[in-house]
């Protein structure tokens, strides 16, 4: 699904990643773990697309094709979804609005054809529920006045909405407290299918006993260190990056 | 470096401002230039009556005297107002009986226009006054409307059916004399719309009049006059484009609403006329003189404006509110792209008691464009308990462009509430991003989150204008990311 090899990026001319190697399956849940300042954002925002992330060598196949040239929007519409770290407020635009524009630009960039207002309603209806985003949230403005767990179930619920193939979560737990976590995680598990790979992006542990990842990665200095099996996430509580960085020296 | 790539990206898909042609069509004109003798031959040409020319010839004498304001912000070259024709009439239109009779090649421009005349608009249910630069060629539905009272006719038809109402009214919100550009529009003025809406009448349908600039160097002057008699209640709408040219073509119109006890005037502008191209070559001088009087006690006047077009707008469409209890609503969206100026505000003058008014303003630039909102809020000495309400918001896209706004209060009444909030923003790249990461495409989130900005002032418009309007603001701001 996803194949990257000896990444380097920079931001604003200063590379952040430097030789990041690292290859998801369909089917599986891959974790980064990483301090502060290894690249663990930079990463997700590469592979989104993200104007001003530059690549500076090595390579990104998805689905086997190198989609380095392609413009954010264009790998939305072949599967690659990013649920963010700090969801943005659009004012004036509705949730149902921003859900209904988004899905149907995705269609239209695939060949298929728009999805009427009806439909769509439907749709998000089912969807919602299952995440308890309730009717009044479709009808604000998209993440205008949401707390911080309605941000990221709403954040799920679109990741539901577009079925992507490749899911990156950018920090998804934070600013979440215990409930909202477990209702967030329960919404990624139950998305998870053979067709689909995901990228769980955190800095604790805690996550990781909810959405139990299949591989975990420790990001340090733009560069993978250590890999591992989940095990690895508890060992990792235990001693703090700063010893598995030393270690990994 | 990614944002300018974007950029040229952008640029090369822009869409042209899509209403730029030119009909190609025998037009008669007045010889160029500006003197008494201009004046006699519009006068003429409308076959007026005396008051009519004697009014129009007192305008233009004042005008002579006048200078043209300097006050806003807003810079060009020096007009050379001898340099312009001001009249310019299609030369086998004036006496038409139906629309059969109208030139194919006017009817055919308004269908480019999106303004089907005959059947499709009968079904739209909208009564259309068309002014093709300086005359009008069509109005629809005069006689449905007629049965129920309200007169929708071409000002010049009023003037001589008409001249006991049109000598009442004319002239009296905003006075021969008012400021440079309606002085000269008073002189001037070729053509426009009249309506009357008589006692206790609600005028069965949306009224509309659709203004085109066709002829090269010629000005356009139309004159609106709107009358609510004592508990009457009309919508009225209004669009404007133009061909591209590359020189700069001046519009002066005058627009005067008035309201009676009761009465409801709603007065809807989608202001498209050709802005200049990138460069900022080109495009139309809109310095406009647009006032509402609400005469009687009770009434109320509501604007709403879109303006997308025009290389400069120099416009503040006003409200008088002199009955007790009246109520006065400006409701805007500016937009500035390339190298456009939009100056454009609200007078809310409270005279009577217990006089409401509330100002709503999106000022939207992109960019090297300049946009500011000027306004006065104005409370007299008997206005008791007036209360004023103004919001005006700044979004600005790229580093380019400017925001300015330029709020004037003056309370002389203890009691008055006035309250003024004011914000400016710019698209954050996080939300264009998160827009993109979600599948929408760079142009579609620019008009995304724009017509959220400007969703307060779009809800007021009529609801098939609504739809118009929100495309024309994404067509405004194509090519404007980086």
């Amino acid at each position: 699904m996803l194949e990257i090899k000896n990444l380097h990026a920079a931001v604003d001319g200063k590379e952040i990643l430097k030789g990041l190697s690292l290859t998801v399956n369909a089917g599986e849940v891959h974790a980064i773990m990483g301090p502060n300042g290894s690249g663990k954002s930079t990463l997700s925002y590469v592979l989104a697309g993200r104007a001003g992330y530059e690549i500076t060598g090595g390579s990104i196949a998805y689905k086997g094709e190198d989609i380095n040239a392609l413009p954010p929007e264009a790998r939305a519409a072949k599967g690659v979804f990013l649920a963010m770290q700090y969801p943005v407020e659009i004012p004036g635009v509705t949730t149902l609005t921003f859900l209904k524009t988004a899905l149907n630009a995705q269609r239209r960039a695939r060949g298929e054809k728009d999805l009427d207002a009806m439909t769509v309603l439907k749709l998000v209806r089912g969807k919602a529920a299952e995440l308890r985003v309730s009717e009044d949230m479709l009808k604000r403005a998209l993440n205008v006045g949401f707390s911080g767990g309605e941000k990221k179930r709403l954040e799920i619920l679109q990741m539901s909405l577009f079925e992507p193939s490749l899911a990156i979560l950018d920090e998804t737990d934070s600013g979440l407290d215990i409930d909202a976590l477990r209702l967030v995680a329960e919404g990624v598990n139950a998305l998870r299918s053979p067709d689909r790979a995901m990228l769980v992006i955190t800095h604790y542990q805690r996550l990781l006993e909810y959405i139990v990842p299949d591989r975990i990665h420790v990001l340090s200095g733009g560069r993978i260190i250590k890999e591992g099996g989940k095990e690895l996430a508890l060992e990792l509580e235990a001693k703090g990056y700063e010893q598995i960085i030393k270690d990994a020296a | 470096m990614a944002a300018v790539e974007t950029r040229e990206k952008v640029s090369q898909l822009g869409e042209k401002y899509k209403y730029g042609f030119v009909t190609d069509i025998e037009m008669e004109r007045a010889p160029k230039g500006l003197s008494e003798d201009t004046v006699r031959y519009i006068s003429a040409k409308k076959a007026e009556p005396e008051w009519m020319l004697e009014w129009r010839l007192g305008a233009f004498r004042r005008w002579v005297e006048m200078h043209e304001p300097d006050w806003a912000r807003v810079h060009y070259p020096e007009i050379d107002y001898q340099n312009a024709y001001y009249y310019a009439a299609p030369k086998n239109t004036p006496q038409k009986q139906s629309l059969d009779e109208v030139d194919p090649k006017l009817l055919e421009t308004y269908n480019k226009l999106g303004i089907p005349l005959s059947e499709q608009m009968m079904l739209a249910g909208v009564a259309v006054d068309a002014v093709f630069d300086s005359v009008s060629v069509a109005t629809t539905f005069k006689e449905k409307l007629n049965e129920a009272g309200v007169i929708f006719c071409p000002i010049s038809e009023a003037i001589r059916d008409y001249p006991d109402l049109v000598k009442k009214y004319l002239g009296t919100v905003v006075p021969v004399t008012d400021n440079f550009f309606a002085t000269l529009n008073s002189a001037v003025f070729s053509d426009g719309t009249f309506v009357y809406v008589p006692k206790g009448v609600r005028c069965p349908m949306e009224l509309s009049t659709y203004f085109r600039i066709n002829a090269s160097e010629t000005g356009q002057f139309e004159r609106t006059l709107i009358v609510a008699d004592e508990g009457a209640y009309v919508s009225y709408l209004e669009g404007c484009t133009a061909p591209k040219r590359d020189e700069n073509q001046l519009h002066a119109a005058v627009v005067e609403l008035i309201a009676l006890d009761g009465a409801e005037i709603k007065y809807s502008t989608v202001q498209n006329w050709y802005p200049g191209d990138e460069g900022g070559k080109g495009g139309i001088y809109n310095f406009v003189t647009k006032r509402g009087d609400c005469r009687g006690h009770g009434s109320k006047i509501s604007w709403t404006q879109v303006e997308t077009g025009s290389a400069i707008t120099w416009k503040y469409p006003s409200c008088i509110l002199r009955g007790d209890n009246s109520v006065g609503e400006f409701y805007s969206i500016a937009i500035a792209n390339n190298y456009q100026q939009a100056d454009t505000g609200t007078k809310m003058i409270h005279l009577g008691k217990n006089t409401r008014s509330r100002i709503i303003s999106k000022g939207i630039s992109a960019g090297k464009a300049q946009n500011t909102y000027r306004g006065l809020v104005s409370v007299h000495p008997k206005a008791a308990s007036a209360r004023n309400y103004t919001q005006c918001d700044s979004l600005l896209i790229g580093g380019s462009c400017g925001a300015h706004t330029v709020p004037y209060i003056e309370s002389r009444n203890p009691t008055a509430r006035i309250e003024h909030e004011a914000t400016t923003s710019k698209i954050a790249d996080d939300q264009l991003f998160y827009c993109l990461q979600r599948g929408i495409g760079q142009e579609e989130a620019v008009a995304l989150i724009v017509n959220g900005f400007c969703k307060e002032v779009l809800q007021q418009l009529p609801m098939e204008f609504a739809v118009e309007a929100q495309k024309l603001v994404g067509i405004s701001l194509e090519g404007s990311v980086g």
